[in-house]
């Protein structure tokens, strides 16, 4: 049937703003950004791995209607818009330092679980992104 | 308008990300109400109004995951659970777990040991915590003894 996750939606307040954290903080890179006249077709990725591309959409005409476009901002901003990503690293801690100092808003220290270390932080709307280690021997 | 409810959310979600990690600690609405960008009277009633209830009650149904994780997949005994998540009285502990669980601390225990310990084990603690946070019910939360701490909130 299917082979690959090739792209994935996370719905944004300001695509300037989401490509000064996606970008800007976090170290994804543009793959598409492109003015589609009604919309702004905008996707990052990451450096070293552009298997799936990150669309970073506007909720709006002409997927939304005004009234739903309202609903689904509110909705992210007080993170119940059920998006979210999760990246691998191989540094949990340096990372979480590196973009602490970025300012970047986290939820959770960097933790032990059985899978790995992992901590937790939003993007600037309110959607939850988590970067994971792995644990060195699997 | 909207954009005016947006910033209130984006706000109060800082308040409740808070409260999620510092969940250990006293209630401290002041400085939650600083992070929100309100006012300490105003804060529960914002926060009620764009999250569905108290801050005291999403604090508690917090601390008791954060319990049931414990109970259910460590050996600590019951009294240093209620601690660890912040619970001053093992009444006041027992209480609110029944009151959200609806059975005891030690009998969830028991109940769980045996068929869920490990559970953990498959599934990412992002969705444990959100996914197995207990639900609970507002006239349970008022019957657990600390009515007027929800009031005064």
């Amino acid at each position: 049937m299917f082979k690959h996750i090739t792209h994935t939606t996370l719905y944004v307040l300001d695509q300037d703003v989401a490509l000064e954290f996606y970008v800007g903080k976090l170290g994804m890179v543009v793959k598409t950004d492109a003015d589609m006249d009604v919309m702004r077709y905008l996707t990052v990725t990451l450096p070293g791995d552009d298997s799936l591309e990150l669309m970073l959409l506007l909720p709006g005409p002409p997927l939304h209607d005004e009234a739903t476009a309202e609903q689904v901002r509110e909705l992210i901003a007080k993170g119940g818009a059920g998006g979210g990503v999760i990246f691998e690293t191989d540094d949990c801690v340096g990372t979480y330092e590196a973009l602490r100092a970025k300012g970047v808003e986290f939820t959770q220290e960097p933790t032990e679980r059985f899978y790995g270390t992992d901590c937790a932080l939003r993007d600037p709307f309110g959607n939850p992104l988590r970067f994971t280690e792995r644990p060195r021997s699997t | 308008m909207s954009r005016s409810a947006e910033d209130r959310n984006r706000r109060l979600l800082r308040a409740r990300d808070m409260i999620d990690r510092s969940y250990a600690s006293p209630l401290d609405v002041a400085a939650l109400a600083r992070v929100a960008h309100v006012s300490p009277a105003h804060f529960a009633r914002q926060f009620r109004l764009v999250f569905g209830e108290t801050p005291h009650r999403y604090l508690q149904r917090r601390r008791i995951e954060r319990a049931m994780e414990l109970l259910r997949d460590t050996d600590r005994p019951v009294t240093e659970v209620c601690l660890d998540v912040g619970f001053a009285s093992l009444g006041t502990f027992s209480r609110t777990f029944s009151a959200v669980v609806g059975e005891s601390p030690s009998a969830y225990r028991e109940r769980t040991v045996a068929t869920q310990r490990g559970a953990a084990q498959y599934v990412p603690a992002c969705v444990e915590k959100t996914l197995r946070r207990p639900v609970g019910a507002a006239a349970q939360m008022s019957s657990s003894g600390e009515a007027d701490q929800v009031a005064a909130l």
